[in-house]
């Protein structure tokens, strides 16, 4: 089981290394369907996506001290218990 | 207290990929649909966190079995938390899937097979919250809601997956239509799809253990009082 966990994460790390690169390989562009193209040819998307990560950021920050907080009462609580 | 990187580097991954599915999710080349537009990146949140919900439904139904096997209270309290964010995930997926469905099939509801269907799916799963809060002995409410969770999941897949595609869907992959992987010969959207279930299933998986610890714990302060 942990091996295919560890293989897994494997795939996936090469995954990102291999494939990101290539992401914005660009396919043939049917111009007659309405897309955001203009919005990322001003650039303006990236606005966007900065919010988008600030707020998850915040969010995981926030989850990460939770994680540490109940790290602390955990072992205040089996200190107790060993008294 | 440290946070330390050998036991949380899954939870650092599964933020990695969030990162990158959130980058590479608005900014690569997506085909270009009619109808659809700009609204099949949804692909990369909304129908990621559905599988990431069945990853989680599955790993409960996985320590359901478990519990009835060894009556372990743990892998009772591991099941339920894993059916909760599963169906939590459940929620936000019909929620956002119904402000896709307004831009696009035109209304916020529409009497689609896979729309009824997933939901009597979730209704299905939250009736075992009903039934695990109502039962007092901690052994029972194990076995009973264990039982339940199984039939819940055997309830399920069926219902989500098989006959939205008996009968017409307007999702893509039912009713004969094409799946997402038709339109995409170039696999662009894979390459976000896959990391996107993963990751949302990690930071899942992560918010579920924190949950498992918060009820361990109460269950040390519990044998602290006995004593």
């Amino acid at each position: 089981m942990k091996k295919l966990v560890y293989a897994f994460v494997a795939y996936c790390i090469i995954h990102l290394l291999v494939f990101v690169p290539f992401v914005q390989a660009q396919t043939a562009v049917d111009t007659s369907i309405e897309m955001a193209d203009s919005m990322r040819s001003d650039g303006k998307i990236y606005v966007v996506v900065l919010v988008v990560l600030i707020a998850f950021t915040g969010l995981m920050i926030y989850a990460i001290s939770t994680d540490r907080k109940l790290s602390r009462l955990e072992k205040e609580i089996k200190s107790l218990k060993s008294e | 207290m440290q946070f330390s990187f050998k036991n949380n580097w899954w939870k650092i991954l599964g933020i990695i990929l969030i990162y990158y599915v959130v980058i590479a999710g608005f900014l690569i080349d997506v085909p270009h649909l009619s109808i659809l537009n700009e609204t099949i990146r949804n692909l990369f949140f909304h129908v990621a966190i559905w599988f990431a919900m069945f990853i989680l439904l599955i790993v409960s139904l996985v320590y359901s079995i478990k519990y009835l096997k060894s009556s372990t209270l743990k892998n009772d309290i591991i099941a339920s938390e894993f059916a909760t964010m599963g169906i939590v995930y459940g929620l936000l997926g019909i929620t956002t899937g119904s402000v896709w469905a307004k831009f696009t099939w035109g209304d916020w509801w529409v009497n689609d097979p896979k729309l009824n269907a997933t939901t009597i799916a979730l209704l299905i799963y939250l009736a075992y919250f009903v039934l695990r809060a109502s039962i007092e002995d901690s052994h029972q409410k194990g076995r009973i809601s264990a039982v339940y969770n199984i039939f819940a999941f055997a309830a399920a897949v069926p219902l989500i997956f098989i006959l939205p595609r008996l009968t017409d869907s307007l999702h893509p992959g039912n009713g004969g239509n094409p799946g997402f992987s038709a339109y995409d010969l170039d696999n662009n959207l894979r390459k976000v799809f896959y990391p996107a279930i993963v990751g949302w299933t990690l930071i899942g998986v992560w918010f579920v253990s924190l949950r498992i610890r918060i009820k361990n714990m109460r269950e040390l302060i519990d044998e602290i009082h006995h004593n």
